[in-house]
């Protein structure tokens, strides 16, 4: 049978002999043991110190009734146990990750089911409420009879989550090693949606979050979320796992970040962060944040122009390339200057003795790293560009930008 | 696959977004600077100057000229005291409190206090809305033209706009509240008498002014002022190290807030009371009664006020009730959302604007008697949510080093406890009133 947390809360409870023991005040998992059991059920009988039942223990479950197999002494006294996962406390009212919707939720009850072994009766967590039924619930319990309750809610819209896609958030990191809360569900979302949930959060819980992802996903999803949210994150977390997560960034994306810190803390930052990285990232930084320079990455894929198809194909084999990122490739005349940019769809298509000289997209178009960022959304405007090129004072190409730094900045204002 | 079509509608969109950006740039470039200083703090504090308070600072000024001045001093403290606490819980949890009540206290205390939260907004979203009619009816629009338009605008307002557009327009409203200072300046009041009143007390031991105290504080210090100000940090992204700055704001609300109200005072009391005009009920009529005691510019002014505070807190209203309850029922909840994704925010938020403002529109709408409603609504609902705020803001767990001193909960009991007496006995007089004097 279905059962419910609410329903179960305040159930008498019975021993063998059929004497009341208490009533039950809070079940708990040991995620230790298995995530989804109800492993204890604390019951609590007025003045006495309360009891703890093992889920071994319990013969019979039936909404407002609990019926053990065994007798009151058998039952250990209650102690406080961070190990266990309490079902009122830490859960009910609570808010969650739903990793399959994407989105944090409040869960308005805990749906239980039944598995009936020798002799015992145990309770498995098989979803979380967070629609009407479980808020009708909380709201009528014991005020109308249950079976009304459940006639009722059966004309309600059902809005359930299944507890493997439940991501439970607990800031104290202590805490979070007892109960097993890992956040593997987590870095499977993509960095965006990760971002907007962590929005939803209070700080400490994003830190927690943050500080438990592996450094990858934490550059990606710092690089999604709202500055503001990013530079009290980054403040706060270990300089050492700041530093990592830097790394692991694109160079633009850390320098965006590192430029709204506080001057010592992104120097800190950077002394941290490995000679070359570091290096790059300085370079971003010098220049004004509304300019070309401030937008550009330095990262881009740039060729002589003099190459053939084919040759450049096989280079790019054999390099450690982002192919989910890149369109286009910046062609370098002799003496290192901007040549012209040939997108990779035109590599696509051409012959393998095609001269990339002769790929090249008209017209030739540039940027110097000084200009004003609105000289840039306006190039980007008109010539409905994908990537533009940052050049330096000789006209060596520098770093490039991409449609989506444009959005991002233009979205921002 | 049309790669065309795909082309020339990511085009369409870049330059849309280019010529909104243009559009908004020039306007934006000017407030930054104000944006980074103001906020949450200072548009709550205003909003308690609305429809309602107006009318009771009006009648305040009209029947006791200077005499009441002296209480806005300890009003601008329990304003600033309970508006820090929940300020402080915002910036340091960062959560709404009625995310707070729910976790802490459960779903069924957070059900009661939302449902009575609803009626009680309910009551006073229509007396924003009368108080839009009211000050309309003085430029001479009928209320059928006037309360219909402000409905749709409020609620286009909320569709259309982002919650930093949206707070930008809520900034100009509080500069517009400026229009009662030039109104005051037009009545030439007696400055020095004013300065006077307001730092040497004078206590009459007679109901009608007893009423008229609680009658200031239980307009201006309103239930819902809390959920929607602890809210606004929370959506600021406001950090608790960025909490000596919320504390500014909010410390600059309620100054700001009181210096509306003095003023408002002060114009009505050297104009009504002065000249005898003692038995005004609302704001609208004392528009009107100033036209010919300090000239045209005095009276269109005050009405503008008037309009401004309405059309403002009616805009606020049902935007922080209907989000306040979703959140704390686990709705989703927010303008960020589209129809479908969150239909119980956008109903809530429909529902308490259409009754809101078609009760208004009602031939023979008991208008008076909502009025009473909402006020006695606010006096029941201000000690719970008060409580909960002690409560909350005690709590180590929650505030860390953050929860309140014992100096301070002495401040802050006091006050509460005032305010709930006061409240209480605003209630009482609300629905049994004393004989005039």
């Amino acid at each position: 049978m279905q059962l419910y947390a609410t329903e179960l809360m305040g159930a008498e409870t019975y021993d063998d002999q059929g004497n009341f023991v208490g009533r039950v005040r809070e079940f708990f998992i040991e995620p230790a043991d298995q995530a989804n059991r109800i492993a204890r059920f604390l019951l609590s009988r007025g003045r006495f110190q309360p009891l703890v039942a093992r889920y071994d223990q319990v013969a019979t479950v039936a909404p407002g009734t609990i019926r053990l197999n065994c007798s009151e002494l058998a039952l250990d006294l209650y102690q406080p146990n961070e190990g266990w996962l309490a079902v009122r406390k830490d859960l009910l009212d609570q808010q969650i990750i739903d990793t399959k919707g994407r989105k944090v939720v409040r869960v308005n009850d805990v749906d239980l089911a039944e598995q009936r072994n020798n002799g015992n009766v145990e309770l498995r967590l098989t979803q979380v409420d967070v629609g009407l039924p479980g808020a009708v619930r909380r709201l009528l319990q014991g005020v109308v009879s249950a079976s009304m309750v459940r006639k009722l809610q059966r004309k309600l819209p059902q809005r359930t989550i299944r507890w493997e896609f439940v991501n439970l958030i607990e800031p104290d990191p202590l805490r979070r090693v007892k109960l097993r809360i890992t956040h593997e569900k987590l870095e499977d979302l993509h960095p965006a949606d990760l971002a907007e949930i962590m929005e939803s959060l209070s700080a400490a819980e994003r830190q927690g979050i943050i500080a438990s992802l592996d450094e990858e996903m934490a550059g990606k999803v710092l690089a999604e979320l709202d500055e503001r949210l990013t530079t009290q994150i980054v403040e706060k977390l270990d300089p050492e796992k700041a530093a990592d997560i830097l790394e692991e960034m694109a160079p633009d994306a850390a320098a965006d970040l590192l430029a709204e810190l506080p001057k010592e803390t992104s120097e800190e930052l950077l002394e941290e962060m490995p000679g070359q990285e570091a290096e790059e990232v300085r370079e971003l930084l010098a220049f004004d944040p509304s300019t070309a320079g401030g937008m550009m990455n330095t990262e881009f894929v740039f060729i002589g122009d003099t190459a053939t198809r084919e040759e450049v194909l096989e280079w790019m084999r054999t390099q450690d390339l982002n192919f989910d990122a890149l369109d286009t490739v910046v062609l370098l005349d002799t003496s290192a200057q901007f040549s012209g940019i040939v997108p990779v769809a035109r590599l696509l298509v051409s012959s393998p003795e095609q001269s990339l000289m002769g790929l090249k997209l008209e017209p030739l178009l540039s940027v110097k790293a000084d200009a004003d960022e609105s000289e840039v959304f306006e190039l980007f405007d008109k010539y409905n560009l994908r990537t533009l090129t940052v050049v330096d004072d000789s006209q060596r190409p520098i770093g490039t930008i991409a449609v989506d730094d444009v959005v991002s900045r233009l979205v921002a204002k | 696959m049309n790669w065309e079509a795909i082309a020339s509608r990511v085009d369409g969109l870049r330059a849309r977004g280019t010529s909104f950006q243009k559009r908004i740039r020039g306007l934006r470039h000017r407030l930054t600077l104000l944006l980074a200083v103001v906020g949450p703090g200072l548009i709550t504090s205003n909003v308690d100057n609305d429809a309602g308070g107006i009318s009771v600072y009006t009648q305040a000024g009209a029947q006791y000229g200077y005499a009441l001045l002296w209480s806005l001093i300890p009003m601008t403290i329990a304003l600033y005291v309970t508006e820090e606490m929940c300020a402080r819980m915002g910036v340091v949890t960062g959560k709404g409190l009625s995310d707070l009540i729910r976790e802490e206290f459960g779903f069924r205390p957070t059900f009661f206090v939302m449902i009575t939260g609803f009626f009680v907004d309910l009551a006073n979203v229509v007396a924003e809305f009368a108080g839009v009619a009211a000050a309309m009816q003085i430029f001479h629009v009928s209320k059928y033209v006037s309360v219909p338009i402000a409905a749709i605008l409020v609620w286009v307002l909320v569709l259309r706009g982002t919650y930093r557009q949206v707070e930008v327009i809520f900034l100009a409203a509080c500069v517009l509240y400026l229009s009662y200072v030039a109104s005051a300046i037009f009545a030439k009041p007696d400055w020095l008498e004013a300065a006077r009143h307001t730092v040497i007390p004078t206590m009459h031991f007679n109901a009608g002014y007893l009423v008229m105290v609680t009658g200031l504080v239980g307009t201006t210090i309103a239930p819902w002022q809390f959920f929607y100000l602890q809210a606004g940090f929370v959506e600021k992204k406001v950090s608790a190290r960025q909490y000596p700055q919320a504390r500014a704001d909010v410390l600059i609300g309620s100054i700001s807030c009181m210096v509306i109200v003095f003023f408002i005072i002060v114009c009505t009391a050297a104009t009504l009371w002065v000249n005898g005009q003692r038995n005004i009920t609302d704001a609208a009529e004392a528009a009107k009664a100033l036209i010919p005691l300090a000239g045209k510019w005095a009276g269109t002014l005050f009405a503008f006020g008037l309009l401004n505070a309405s059309l403002f807190a009616a805009s606020i209203l049902p935007l922080s009730t209907a989000h306040v309850i979703c959140e704390g029922l686990g709705f989703e909840a927010g303008i960020d959302h589209k129809f479908n994704e969150a239909p119980i925010f956008y109903w809530l938020y429909t529902i308490l604007i259409a009754v809101g403002a078609g009760i208004v529109l009602l031939p023979n709408a008991p208008l008076w008697k909502i009025l009473i409603f909402s006020q006695v609504g606010n006096g029941i609902w201000l000690p719970v949510v008060v409580i909960f705020i002690l409560l909350l803001v005690n709590r180590r767990d929650l505030m860390g080093e953050y929860v309140n001193t014992l100096t301070f909960n002495i401040v802050a009991w006091v006050t509460a406890i005032a305010m709930i007496v006061l409240t209480l006995v605003l209630s009482y007089t609300a629905i049994f009133p004393p004989p005039s004097p």
